[in-house]
């Protein structure tokens, strides 16, 4: 990453914005439940544009751009490039940002079914047939994955970007937070089907804290290896229909990628 | 208001909180009268009753979470019953103690909120809570610190404040010891003194005049504040008539959703009516079961005392309906969820094991907690092997759309007749309007565009 969002000792304070697309606002909330954090960050930054919290919208440009959502109208895909070219730095933050969010099941279906089972006037309704994350759209400066993030890396995100360093935030497992948290393995010691192994670092490993696998809503890690994982899950008493999905659901799209990624790989 | 043909003019404003998507108003004027007020919701559809079909039943609460990151814990465990009563299965208890205690970290955090953080601003004069802060720091932190207790409560049961990960079919995955509970204690008495004082606080602002002279309605219980159960139960409008109940199975054939072409959201109807949900029919309802403190600080809120148990044939007097008086109803729910947490805490036993089995079967279920924002409502149907083949979910704004509609009109009415007729004037009233219900659909604010229509002598009335 080149320089801070804003030159030092330019004696302005950066200009940040919240925007939203198709998702549940969690991840926006996450900014909001940094309690302690939350008056210190105010104080650093102009909030320009964050409509969860404010009635005031600033508009562009921004320094830097938290994105929440997926794309799934035609008009969000063209908000979103509007976003962009108003941006210095973009980052997307959470599953449906990311990698298209649990919406993004419509890919695998028929999405006129979909209308049609909840909707009596579909034709009403303006809708993509994909939900799409940010990236498929418009460059991306940083993407911060979890279904919700995590609140200490948004801190970590925003800081850094701010300062102009790249953040800290880890490529590997769940496996190595679960012990450095000093949980006993799930799948190890209880035959607990666990995504874990193949799942991105990021929530402090909660689930096996709590004595239940891992069901990978931080999306996919930098190096998974779905086809040693899999049959453990079979092991453990998971069907086929129970491991597609296990793997499809808060990053359908992330984990499917790596699936098909393995099939290619198999090809003659 | 000339006489010649329809007028439109659209003012752009910013920032309806808690609205979904696009919010706009559509308002069609005629002279001095509102002929109609429709809020459009443009919530992209997500489709969520489309893809829970052919999904494992113990799968609701962890996706349906999703719909909402401001109330995933009324999302789960209204999931939770509609698939438990699908099943056959009672989740009783001190299980259904640690539900309850869950639900009150998330009434806590989430009501909270929309306090401090989304609705004061409105009677304090200030765009939001970060220039709120400058001049009401004290009562900004004492909010953040009250948010953070019920975060709390919800971190330890839950894992995580934001779709916690704890909650499955029939209980938990692990339930906590008691010495678990004790520093959660300590951290609510303090959040009690909190939230007395934003009693004290909110007790303070001006409040417009306002009526909501809908249906209200809301689970109730026999003995006990509804929250995650309860049956639902009409306080008609009117005040002549005594409440009535039905069992939660029979929902759908009371509540009925519609889909207007103006919305993307599905518009619900109680009886044909239309109806409120949320604290002020939560108050009216089962006020009188409030502890005596909540009803204190009720009474030193100037809400009065609740409506008492109806007797038979009797006419009741609902008490305050005004909208803009639900933020009092809303600190005193506050209080009440953080005494009402410290004394699951104070009799909590761990139970023998933290869920009891949810076998599947081939049935139909339904469900209902008390969201913060009112009665949420669940049904799935399941195949024999427990597949969902299908789901349905009403949402407690979907039921308030009418009632919010409904309030707008009085007020805009109200505004010109008073010869007001500025539009950015209308505009922040009709937001405030708004807020005083604290939408939810699966939240977020956009912009709300004012689109006026001017009609002359040739406008229909509509609806």
């Amino acid at each position: 990453m080149s320089g801070p969002v804003q030159p030092p000792n330019s004696g302005r304070r950066p200009r940040v914005g919240v925007f939203k697309f198709a998702s549940c606002d969690g991840c926006q909330l996450t900014l909001l439940d940094c309690e302690d954090d939350l008056l210190a960050i105010a104080e650093e930054i102009e909030v320009a544009h964050f409509l969860e919290a404010s009635s005031d919208v600033g508009c562009g440009p921004y320094d830097l751009s938290l994105v929440e959502g997926s794309v799934t109208t035609a008009e969000d895909a063209e908000r979103i490039r509007r976003i962009r070219a108003e941006s210095r730095r973009l980052v997307t933050i959470g599953a449906c940002a990311t990698a298209g969010g649990v919406q993004a099941l419509r890919n695998y279906a028929d999405v006129t079914d979909y209308l049609q089972t909840v909707y009596a006037r579909p034709d009403y309704i303006a809708t993509l047939a994909t939900s799409t994350p940010i990236s498929a759209h418009v460059p991306v400066d940083f993407e911060l994955r979890g279904c919700p993030i995590d609140r200490s890396q948004l801190l970590e995100v925003i800081t850094a970007f701010l300062a102009g360093r790249k953040p800290g935030v880890p490529n590997h497992s769940v496996c190595f937070s679960c012990k450095r948290r000093g949980t006993v393995c799930v799948t190890v010691a209880h035959g607990t089907p666990c995504l874990g192994p193949v799942t991105h670092a990021g929530c402090g490993a909660i689930c096996p804290a709590y004595g239940r696998g891992c069901y990978g809503c931080f999306g996919p890690s930098g190096t998974t290896n779905l086809p040693a994982l899999v049959p453990l899950m079979r092991r453990d008493g998971m069907s086929d229909e129970d491991v597609r999905r296990f793997l499809h659901t808060f990053n359908v799209t992330a984990f499917a990628a790596v699936e098909e990624a393995l099939e290619e790989e198999d090809l003659p | 208001m000339t006489e010649s043909a329809a007028v439109s003019r659209v003012l752009r404003i910013p920032a309806l909180t808690r609205v979904e998507g696009e919010a706009a108003l559509h308002l069609v004027i005629k002279g001095h009268t509102v002929i109609r007020a429709q809020l459009k919701i443009y919530e992209p559809p997500r489709f969520f009753e489309a893809f829970l079909r052919g999904r494992a039943h113990t799968e609701p609460p962890d996706i349906t979470s999703r719909i909402c990151g401001i109330c995933p814990v009324a999302y789960q465990l209204s999931a939770c019953r509609a698939v438990e009563d699908a099943c056959g299965a009672v989740v009783d208890g001190q299980l259904s103690a640690l539900r309850r205690l869950l639900y009150c970290g998330e009434w806590i955090e989430s009501q909270t909120l929309h306090i401090h953080l989304l609705h004061a601003p409105d009677f304090l004069g200030y765009d939001d809570v970060f220039r709120m802060s400058r001049a009401h720091v004290t009562h900004v932190q004492r909010g953040l610190r009250l948010k953070q207790a019920g975060n709390a409560v919800i971190e330890l049961l839950g894992g995580r404040a934001i779709h916690p990960v704890n909650v499955r079919l029939g209980g938990f995955h692990r339930t906590p010891a008691r010495s678990e509970l004790r520093p959660l204690a300590e951290r609510l008495r303090i959040a009690l003194e909190d939230a007395w004082d934003t009693v004290r606080w909110v007790s303070g602002f001006d409040f417009p005049d306002g009526e909501c002279d809908v249906d209200l309605f809301a689970l109730a219980e026999p003995d006990t504040y509804a929250i995650e159960s309860g049956v639902p139960t009409v306080f008609p409008a009117g005040g002549t008539r005594t409440l009535h109940s039905f069992p939660v199975h029979v929902f759908p054939d009371h509540v009925a959703e519609e889909q207007v072409p103006h919305s993307t959201a599905l518009h619900s109807r109680l009886d044909g009516r239309r109806h409120l949900t949320g604290s002020l029919a939560r108050f009216a309802i089962s006020g009188h079961l409030l502890s005596p403190l909540a009803l204190q600080a009720a009474r030193e809120a100037g809400l009065g005392d609740p409506p008492l148990l109806p007797r038979a044939g009797a006419a009741l007097d609902r008490g305050s309906t005004n909208p803009y008086r639900s933020i009092l109803v809303r600190a005193v729910e506050v209080l009440y969820a953080v005494e009402e947490a410290l004394r699951i805490i104070d009799a909590y036993e761990p139970p023998p094991r933290p869920h009891v089995d949810v076998p599947p079967r081939a049935a139909v279920g339904h469900g209902a907690t008390e969201a913060p924002r009112g009665l949420l409502y669940h049904r799935y149907a399941l195949d024999s092997e427990g597949r969902i083949t299908e789901a349905c979910l009403v949402p407690p704004t979907a039921q308030n759309q009418g009632a919010i509609e409904e309030d707008l009109r009085h007020a805009v009415q109200a505004e010109l007749a008073r010869g007001v007729v500025d539009e950015s004037e209308l505009a922040r009233l009709c937001e405030r309007v708004i807020r005083n219900h604290d939408p939810c659909i699966s939240c977020s604010a956009h912009f709300l565009d004012l689109d006026i229509e001017r009609h002359g002598s040739q406008a229909k009335a509509a609806d």
